[in-house]
């Protein structure tokens, strides 16, 4: 049974925000928005019930798996890949590197100055 | 059995999508152990694994991929609940969240437009196709939004979910070399970082590696970053006049 009412807060607070979506017609995916429900009920209720939990840390243990049919479809793109492939490595790898050591090095450097180390 | 009979079968098994899940749970499971014999390199990350050793499955059995994603879009249906349930995490360290809030900004703003003007510049530098440019440029967040941003400034989406997915396994790749290099070692920074630069990708990787906060600052990264770009990526764009 917790397996079953966890399930069904998640999938209704994504119903909700794919609802919100589309309503408003927003560039973000309906999940996201259920995210941000769903934390909304957390703060107001003030506790994650235990079937929720199970649920949800079941799923994000196994959060790279889900990844993988989508992944799949690059071989949809095989020959456009191919053909710009040099500047796309390139651009994926040099671009990727970048962000990390700046995004890593703004944070830590801010983090320290707010002094909101434990 | 006769060879007929067999050949049969063959074409009830390859169309059924129990096929499709069994395979991708198999070598899932599979690139899991590979990479646990590796002693865990993230250098081949087993998403990475499993997605290669599917796509040759396929190419040699002949099974096309819309075949394949009748039985695995089970598997992908999860996402969207697991995507809601990156709340939980977040719920649980939300003192450290609220503390950390203006750094968490900012680093994001930073972290945007070094991906987004690092992208648009190396890829022109290169010299890419415009519509292969258009759909690099929102490499670095979650693939559902990437879709949605890169048709409007003109790219094409399914390419730009490829492009999205290989940016998550490159980001694995380098993350614990950048980090060492430059001697970051608080899990929040690291997971934050994974999670801006590597999506979905990180933030597994950070859950898996180095915890449940570090998972939760990079599942708010996530979040955060697919949102912010989604608004300012085609104000950027226009600002490249492309």
């Amino acid at each position: 049974m917790p397996l079953i009412l966890g399930m069904s807060i998640l999938l209704a607070c994504q119903f909700a925000g794919e609802l919100l979506v589309r309503a408003f017609d927003l560039p973000i995916p309906g999940p996201v928005i259920g995210m941000v429900i769903l934390l909304v009920g957390l703060l107001v209720r003030g506790k994650v019930p235990s079937s929720l939990r199970t649920t949800g840390e079941g799923l994000l243990r196994y959060l790279t798996l889900l990844f993988v049919p989508a992944g799949v479809g690059l071989m949809l793109h095989g020959r456009l890949i191919a053909d710009d492939w040099l500047a796309i490595g390139m651009t994926l790898l040099l671009s990727t590197a970048l962000t990390l050591a700046v995004t890593a090095w703004v944070m830590q450097r801010l983090a320290n100055r707010f002094g909101g180390r434990q | 059995m006769k060879v007929a009979e067999l050949g049969e079968l063959w074409v009830y098994l390859s169309g059924n999508p129990l096929l499709s899940l069994l395979v991708t749970l198999l070598a899932f499971a599979l690139a899991v152990r590979i990479n646990r014999m590796l002693g865990g390199t993230p250098l081949l990350h087993a998403v990475t694994l499993s997605i290669a050793l599917i796509i040759v499955f396929l190419l040699i059995s002949g099974i096309d991929y819309a075949t394949y994603f009748e039985g695995a879009q089970f598997i992908h249906f999860l996402l969207g609940p697991a995507t809601v349930a990156l709340a939980i995490p977040l719920y649980d360290h939300r003192e450290r969240v609220r503390q950390l809030m203006a750094p968490l900004l900012l680093a994001c703003l930073a972290g945007i437009a070094t991906a987004v003007v690092s992208t648009i510049g190396l890829a022109l530098l290169f010299g890419a196709d415009h519509v292969t440019v258009m759909s690099l440029a929102p490499r670095s967040v979650t693939s559902p939004i990437a879709m949605g941003v890169a048709e409007k400034i003109g790219g094409i989406p399914s390419l730009a979910a490829g492009l999205v997915l290989i940016t998550g396994s490159i980001g694995c790749a380098l993350g614990p070399g950048i980090f060492r290099l430059l001697g970051i070692r608080d899990p929040v920074v690291q997971g934050f970082t994974m999670g801006l630069a590597a999506h979905g990708f990180g933030t597994a990787q950070s859950f898996a590696r180095l915890g449940a906060m570090a998972g939760a600052f990079s599942g708010l990264a996530m979040g955060l970053t697919g949102l912010v770009t989604a608004f300012i990526l085609p104000l950027i764009v226009g600002l490249f006049g492309l």
